[in-house]
């Protein structure tokens, strides 16, 4: 039995090693390669230069930003649901889970039109004879397109760990005369921590490698890392370079993945 | 368990990294290689098929399922946004293009690294419908027109709203002088960016010189508190939108432009521009040659390439076309430029490694500065 139900993850294994793992070798080999097939560490020297971390700290603070954000709306909206009965649950998850049939170049398209200049904002506020905002190709107007993609990514574990808090631990709380606030802070949190920390990673990660999003609503006046890449892979054709910056971004994102694995008690 | 895991880890990797050392034979070893040609010859050749990469939005479609009732060639059609894109897909091996068609310092670049097959002009029909004048444009990157035939072409100049300019718009000034803070978009791509500052400055559009771009950089940065965005398909909405003063733009979006706003208006600017070329070529790894030249002779011929303007309504090198349209239609300079515009215009050429990655480097500087 226990035989047959290792070889059912064949077709993830091959999946693992021909998208995953192959290309990453591929990265190393443009990474510490160059045109003349010489060993050097040059392109990671390149990657490093100040020019670039600048556009890296850009999308790590982008990135927090988006993440917190995300957790502060995801959070309380877990919390509301788990208190709804069980036919509105299904309906909320639908409302949060239908945006994302729709493709998301499409729906980040949209908030180009919302945000800008004579944008549905805009006209909005004129309506209501409030100032105008200049949201549009800023950061500002990244951020927003980062927390209303990536929303449903931080919701669905958050609420999922909230939801499995059983109803007895809580009265027991409330018995052992806890406050509202108190089983909120000693009880609700600890026991979903791992829901928040899998969110957190779940939306950070694609929010720091992004670059669709700050090239459509950062008018391209916005580089972050992502585009960085982009550029040495696509106009510069500087593949070496491309790929140390990518190995580089990913120092970033594998300590993080570690780090929620052991805090989830690892797979 | 694991012990199979890491088995069946080894054997794919194995597998995976014999694949690749053969794809990397075949490219080293001719014999190999010529075998796998032929072979993949004579598939392509049964199935009747050509694959063309173009721009976006570049073609009437209806045209090609004209093209395979005539011919019984099947067209598998590819599109890329910008020339750099193109140039990365073909190279990138992934797909076999049969035909591509691109701007003229792309196929510069591809005729230098002998990846283009010469025209068989002889077997066209139609190649005499273009107009000889552009024909001598393109040699400046295709002596003799041996690789390519001009699709369409025009300039890059400024769109501009009439309601909201305070004046006359003929010189590119009015994208540095401060005048339309917020209200000014720029190309998102490095050459044509930098063309704007290099062109005010009576510069060469194709300078190396480091003196002349480190200027062009300081205009740009400059610049750019005033720059409301750096778009390339958007120009024309965002104008149309009204959600900026003046653009700079590729003159074939003009004139849909100002069809969806009447307040629209494009200028070449006097101190020049770019004119640009796309063209056809022949890729070295076509298959079809034959069906290759079929089908840009079918782009030449009258009422293909009617269709084909009025899709794109960039001015057409085809003079079967052009002397067809109304005079009105003619001298609109919302498609065809005019001569004088035309004066002071200068085609890209290729720019050296160095002065790639440097005018690379700069703009990467000009995008994170916040």
């Amino acid at each position: 039995m226990k035989d047959r139900k290792t070889w059912l993850s064949g077709p993830y294994i091959l999946w693992i090693i021909l998208f995953t793992v192959v290309p990453v070798i591929i990265l190393f080999y443009y990474a510490f390669q160059d045109d003349a097939g010489r060993v050097t560490l040059d392109f990671f020297k390149g990657a490093v230069r100040p020019i670039h971390l600048k556009a890296l700290w850009l999308s790590v603070l982008l990135s927090l930003m988006c993440t917190v954000v995300c957790l502060l709306l995801a959070y309380p909206l877990a919390l509301c649901m788990r208190s709804l009965k069980m036919g509105k649950k299904g309906m909320m998850i639908a409302i949060v889970i239908g945006p994302m049939w729709m493709n998301y170049v499409l729906r980040i398209m949209s908030w180009q039109l919302i945000l800008s200049q004579n944008g549905v904002l805009n006209k909005v506020l004129s309506v209501l004879h409030l100032p105008r905002q200049d949201w549009g190709n800023s950061a500002t107007a990244i951020v927003i397109g980062m927390i209303y993609d990536y929303l449903p990514f931080m919701l669905l574990p958050v609420y999922n760990a909230v939801m499995d808090i059983g109803e007895d631990v809580i009265e027991a709380a409330h018995d052992l005369g806890a406050s509202k606030a108190t089983v909120l802070r000693k009880v609700m949190i600890p026991l979903s921590k791992p829901g928040i920390i899998s969110g957190i990673t779940m939306v950070f990660i694609p929010a720091l490698t992004t670059f669709a999003i700050s090239d459509m609503l950062g008018g391209g006046k916005v580089m972050l890392i992502g585009n960085i890449i982009e550029q040495e892979f696509i106009s510069s054709m500087n593949w070496h370079l491309g790929a140390a910056l990518s190995l580089l971004l990913m120092l970033f994102i594998i300590p993080g993945i570690i780090f929620s694995n052991e805090e989830e008690g690892g797979f | 368990m694991t012990d199979n895991i890491k088995k069946c880890i080894s054997i794919f990797s194995l597998t995976a990294l014999s694949v690749i050392s053969l794809v990397g034979c075949a490219n080293s070893n001719d014999n190999i290689k010529d075998k796998t040609e032929k072979l993949t010859e004579k598939i392509v050749d049964e199935n009747k098929t050509l694959t063309v990469l173009n721009y976006g939005e570049y073609i009437d479609r209806d045209v090609l399922k004209t093209f395979q009732e005539e011919t019984g060639i099947k067209v598998l059609y590819e599109e890329a946004t910008t020339p750099e894109e193109m140039y990365a897909k073909y190279k990138g091996g992934a797909i076999d293009y049969d035909l591509i068609c691109t701007s003229e310092y792309m196929i510069e670049k591809l005729m230098g690294e002998d990846e283009l097959m010469e025209l068989d002009k002889d077997s066209m029909e139609y190649y005499d419908n273009i107009d000889e004048r552009y024909l001598k444009l393109s040699e400046s990157f295709d002596p003799g027109n041996k690789y390519s035939i001009p699709y369409f072409f025009g300039t890059i100049g400024l769109l501009y709203n009439t309601e909201k300019v305070n004046g006359p718009v003929d010189t590119w000034e009015v994208l540095f002088n401060g005048e339309y803070s917020g209200e000014i978009i720029m190309q998102n791509s490095i050459r044509d960016a930098y063309m704007c500052a290099l062109k005010y400055k009576g510069y060469s559009l194709n300078t190396t010189n480091r003196d002349e771009l480190d200027e062009a950089q300081k205009m740009l940065i400059d610049q750019k508190k005033d720059v409301e965005a750096y778009f390339v398909d958007e120009v024309r909405e965002e104008m149309v939108a009204e959600n900026a003063a003046i653009a700079v733009c590729y003159s074939g979006e003009a004139y849909l432009a100002n069809e969806y706003n009447s307040d629209l208006q494009f200028v070449v600017p006097k101190e020049g521009s770019n004119l640009w070329i796309d063209s056809w070529c022949i890729t070295k790894n076509c298959r079809n040659y034959e069906g290759a030249n079929k089908f840009l002779d079918f782009l030449c011929r009258e009422d293909v390439a009617y269709l084909n303007f009025e899709e794109v309504y960039y001015p057409t090198p085809n003079k079967a076309v052009f002397e067809n349209l109304d005079e009105e239609e003619q001298e609109d300079p919302l498609i065809f430029p005019s001569e004088d515009a035309l004066n002071n215009c200068e085609v890209y050429k290729i720019l050296d490694a160095e002065t790639t990655e440097y005018m690379g480097e700069m703009w990467k500087e000009l995008k994170v500065l916040q």
